[in-house]
């Protein structure tokens, strides 16, 4: 079920606080922030945003397509480099004994 | 022949039924067009006057998208998802289920039929 439009879209206050001073202050710095979360509302429009994955920070150059998403979506947490081929498989499963 | 909403032109089935072949509209859309037609459910495709074809036809022109424009707008959709690089986009890219449904099995609707792996 969607969110109550009554509350409007959720974006953590922190994240909200650096958002306004940034976009006011018009300074090009990335924020950089944990929070997942939240949506993308119309205020970061331009701005960059490190998303943290996991791992490491991903900048997000916020375009306004991606208003009404979340911005975790932008910063996958796994990747995928593809399955290991039988022959590569037999010879890393014969190594370790040794 | 009842020639609706472009190309479709049903069979000798009932309204209800015929109507479920253009694409865009399904049982509930085409019960629910009948009824504000003032058309009975179970008149065939064949035997509706002139008339009745001109009312279904304005009612699903006024309300909704049907056949080319749905079939746009559902690929507009998708190809933004694509473009803005966000997990689902990235999905739909890969040809994998996009709404977090296991891949270990089955999702052979979106991959398609099985490909042999290492064999040997």
């Amino acid at each position: 079920m969607g969110r109550s439009v009554k509350k409007g879209p959720f974006v953590d206050a922190h994240l909200l606080k650096k958002v306004h001073t940034s976009a006011g202050a018009s300074s090009r710095t990335v924020i950089k922030t944990w929070s997942r979360r939240s949506t993308i509302i119309p205020e970061m429009v331009g701005l960059t945003i490190a998303v943290h994955n996991g791992k490491k920070f991903i900048p997000i150059y916020i375009s306004e397509n991606m208003v009404s998403h979340k911005l975790g979506e932008f910063a996958p947490t796994r990747i995928f480099k593809g399955h290991t081929t039988k022959v590569a498989e037999k010879t890393t499963a014969v190594k370790p004994p040794a | 022949m009842a020639r609706i909403a472009g190309v479709d032109l049903p069979l000798p089935k009932r309204v209800q039924i015929g109507l479920t072949y253009i694409y865009g509209i399904g049982k509930a859309r085409a019960t629910k067009i009948c009824q504000e037609a003032r058309v009975d459910v179970n008149t065939k495709v064949k035997d509706l006057t002139e008339d009745e074809v001109v009312r279904i036809r304005g009612i699903i022109q006024r309300d909704g998208m049907v056949e080319g424009d749905l079939r746009k707008a559902i690929a507009m959709d998708t190809k933004r998802l694509m473009e803005i690089g966000c997990y689902r986009g990235l999905r739909h890219r890969r040809g994998l289920p996009v709404r977090g449904q296991r891949t270990h099995t089955n999702a052979r609707t979106r991959k398609g039929p099985r490909r042999p792996i290492g064999k040997k």
